[in-house]
């Protein structure tokens, strides 16, 4: 066995009444991948935050190479040899892929001026590592998220990392990408650097780490072998119990019979989307597939307001209506979780219950206010129901961790009981526990009458959770399929091959 | 007692009671109020009536900051709306009766009107042009003063009509009409917040306006109305300064208003950012600007180095006010006991 790299034990954290961390160890070694798992509020985030400096224990110690070590900020704990790659890539997009690996630590002249020679020079050594050959020149803005992803990597080599904490890498990188990325940390295991892989997608976990260690509750469950772990045993020990697959239960074929709720007449807008026909009965579950650029969120954004339709009607019940802005889309019925949580969809500053009663009462209008009694009891109610973890429902929003802030965004629009649920990757970035409580939810709701429209890059999603799956390739519809059909029909339109 | 000090108005209302202690220590009879013919006189009055401008204003900047905007152009503003006033006086004065109220209605209500279609021309500009707000205040911060003129034809204008003067100089009840105006108009927005979402809504689009147009709050709507709001408080405060020197002055009535309100909304704890605001707060920092200016004048400061004191006092207030500095004064706090 390889010597220890970095050792963390006994670490505690609490924030007010919510203890977030909870004595937790963990051990990484020299040359391993090493994957954290864990529920969202589980402490993944908080032990991150810890190691990295961002935050200070309240008990516990970290060793580096066997030397305590106690940053208080990211610098002093980089300076160390710790360095971290967050999901969100935190670089500036402004300044050149150069510019943001030598950001803060520029080479200067003798003058005292950045050595811009070098700085270029360095940054395509350091990018050569990676295998990666770009225009170091361009601002960083310019290239793919996963290139992004790589240059924030390599910027962490560039500090010479003893300890690599990647924290969901691939939540937005797209397969091939994926692969990418794991040559690269396979390469770097080689050369005797422990990562920290922080993700939420099983087969990701198995394809790359050598150990696995999971967290509950802010306590260690235990570290384990990949290899001797079975995928539900793993599963179990993230969420504590056997999780029962909320599937679609083969119930109805019959929703061809339930009233039509929405129908959508050649919408499209330039160079956005292609006239497209799409029809959701009451209580049905459309999927919505396709890759990403297919259109499938444009066309979300066209249903719900967000972006003007050029051409085309959407009937809502049987009359057309006009869908100008968001709220006129709510004052339909209709609500929206959007792909991006952070920018459009939490408001982080607002506590939890002024975020989920925000739809509901701009639907009302601002002249008629809910009491405080009544908000107060609404978003328990909605916390409750959908076990959002969060002991007082004043808290600010934006210190939940991330499942639980897109359960709130799901509550807003449940307290709205809408028509139409229109969810757009509802359940990228959460994890298995939270992504069966929220599908398990909405299907329940989709039982009692509510349309949904579905949005998933994930196939298998798809196929288990809708009643009919329609298809986007290059910004213009494929092909629709029903349930029952397998992954491999829904791929081949996908691609383009049936 | 630490709930007290986390409470938002706490250290703007520490900040103006220190002033105002400070003015009495070394003031004598600074403090005193007297009762004479009926009327409430003394400095804290005076303040209190001198800010009354600012204080509308800085309410009104207030909200149009809490949505993540600014509105630089109230000085200008301002003025357009103490120059129709002026201007609708004398016209209509001619025509109508000796001691009649026809001229004191007409012009209050065109300066209003005409400070509202100011704010909407804002608020267009911001929401439906996409201007950046600093800029696009700009343009009538420039222009405004241009217009105000125009209207005046390049003069002073003066105004002979004496029940104009009450809004700026009466008294009711013992106590400046101003005040009554602004704490008239503190009351009804404070019962609009409060009692209505539209302080909900404006603390959404402040923190985020993503994601409160996609929750369905009409940001398009709520916005512009705000920047007609803040003109509005902009016109009344024109009112009052025009009543209160019986003239209007294109060029320099309300000149430098706009900082002095930003810095009052800052100074009240409002974050410049958006989001989280505080009415009660840009008040109190209205009042500590005028404390400052009765201040420098009273201790007999002389006239050359007048900013530089109000800049130094302005920074101390600012300080005291930062939790970041009171942070760094509690650490260093520990090491100078223990080295005594």
């Amino acid at each position: 066995m390889s010597a220890v790299a970095l050792r963390a034990e006994g670490l505690s954290k609490r924030f007010g009444a919510t203890v977030a961390l909870d004595g937790a160890s963990l051990v990484l070694r020299a040359g391993e991948i090493h994957a954290l798992m864990g529920q969202n509020g589980a402490g993944k985030s908080t032990l991150i935050r810890l190691l990295t400096g961002a935050q200070s224990p309240d008990s516990g110690t970290i060793q580096l190479d066997g030397q305590l070590i106690a940053p208080t900020t990211p610098l002093e704990a980089q300076r160390a040899g710790i360095s971290t790659v967050y999901q969100e890539v935190n670089l500036c997009p402004n300044l050149s892929v150069a510019e943001n690996l030598y950001a803060g630590r520029f080479p200067r002249h003798w003058t005292g001026l950045i050595d811009h020679a070098q700085v270029r020079e360095g940054a395509r050594r350091l990018l050569a590592e990676l295998q990666l050959y770009i225009d170091v020149d361009r601002p960083l803005g310019s290239y793919p998220v996963a290139v992004q992803q790589m240059v924030a990597i390599a910027r962490a080599l560039g500090v010479s990392a003893r300890v690599l904490i990647l924290d969901e890498p691939t939540s937005s990188l797209d397969q091939h990408e994926v692969r990418e990325l794991f040559t690269v940390m396979r390469r770097l295991r080689e050369r005797g650097m422990a990562i920290l892989f922080v993700t939420h997608f099983l087969d990701q976990v198995y394809a790359i780490s050598d150990r696995i260690t999971v967290l509950r509750n802010g306590a260690l469950v235990g570290e384990f072998a990949t290899a001797g772990l079975t995928q539900s045993a793993l599963v179990a020990a993230m969420v504590g119990r056997e999780v029962v697959a909320a599937a679609r239960d083969s119930r109805n074929a019959g929703t061809a019979g339930a009233p039509l709720l929405v129908e959508v007449q050649g919408l499209g807008r330039r160079n956005a989307l292609e006239a497209v026909d799409l029809h959701i009965h009451a209580g049905e579950v459309l999927g919505l597939g396709g890759l990403l650029g297919s259109g499938r969120t444009q066309l979300a954004r066209l249903l719900f307001g967000l972006d003007r339709a050029d051409c085309g009607q959407v009937r809502v019940a049987g009359e057309p209506v006009a869908l100008r802005q968001p709220s006129d889309a709510v004052a339909q019925g209709f609500a929206l979780c959007p792909e991006e949580r952070k920018t459009e969809g939490i408001v982080a500053g607002l506590s939890v219950r002024e975020n989920i009663v925000l739809s509901l009462q701009a639907r009302g209008g601002w002249w008629r206010a809910m009491t405080l009694d009544r908000q107060q009891s609404l978003a328990r109610e909605l916390v409750q129901r959908l076990g959002i973890k969060v002991a007082d429902v004043e808290t600010p929003v934006g210190a939940l961790s991330g499942g639980n802030q897109q359960k709130v965004v799901l509550a807003r629009w449940l307290a709205t009981t809408p028509r139409l649920l229109i969810l757009d990757e509802p359940t990228r970035g959460i994890d298995v526990a939270a992504r069966q409580e929220i599908m398990g939810e909405i299907l329940r709701l989709a039982q009692q009458g509510m349309g949904v429209l579905f949005i998933s890059a994930e196939l298998e999603e798809l196929t288990r959770l809708c009643d009919r799956i329609a298809v986007l390739r290059d910004r213009r519809k494929a092909g629709e399929l029903l349930a029952g059909c397998d992954g491999q029909q829904v791929l081949d339109l996908i691609a383009g091959e049936s | 007692m630490r709930r007290l000090f986390v409470h938002p108005t706490f250290w703007p209302l520490a900040a103006l009671a220190l002033l105002l202690m400070a003015n009495g220590l070394f003031n004598p009879g600074f403090l005193a109020l007297q009762w004479r013919g009926g009327h409430l006189y003394g400095n804290l009055i005076d303040i209190a009536n001198r800010a009354a401008p600012l204080a509308l204003v800085s309410m009104g900047m207030t909200l149009v900051i809490a949505v993540r905007g600014l509105d630089i152009s109230v000085g200008a503003v301002l003025a357009i709306a103490a120059t129709i006033a002026a201007a609708t006086i004398t016209h209509l004065q001619a025509g109508s009766a000796q001691g009649s109220l026809l001229p004191l209605f007409a012009a209050i209500g065109a300066a209003l009107v005409a400070a509202a279609l100011c704010g909407l021309w804002n608020g267009l500009l911001v929401v439906k042009a996409g201007m950046q707000p600093i800029v696009a205040t700009l343009i009538l911060m420039v222009a405004g003063r241009g217009l105000a003129q125009l209207i005046s034809d390049g003069q002073i204008l003066t105004i002979y009509y004496a029940p104009y003067a009450f809004l700026g100089n009466g008294f009711l009840l013992g106590l400046p009409f101003a005040l009554y105006l602004v704490v008239a108009v503190f009351i009804a927005l404070k019962l609009l917040l409060t009692r209505t979402a539209l302080g909900l809504f404006i603390r959404a689009i402040g923190d985020n306006p993503l994601a409160a147009h996609v929750a369905g709050v009409r940001a398009h709507t709520i916005t512009p109305a705000l920047y007609v709001f803040c003109a509005c408080c902009a016109g009344m405060a024109g009112l009052l300064v025009s009543s209160n020197v019986a003239s209007a002055d294109a060029n320099n009535a309300g000149q430098l208003l706009e900082l002095d309100a930003i810095l009052a909304v800052s100074l009240g704890g409002s974050a410049l950012t958006g989001g989280r605001f505080n009415l009660f707060g840009s008040l109190v920092g209205a009042l500590i600007i005028q404390t400052l200016t009765t201040t420098i004048y009273s201790i007999g400061v002389p006239p050359q180095v007048n900013l530089v004191v109000k800049a130094v006092l302005v920074m101390l207030v600012l300080l005291l006010q930062s939790p970041q500095f009171r942070q760094q004064l509690r650490m260093l706090a520990p090491a100078a006991r223990s080295s005594a």
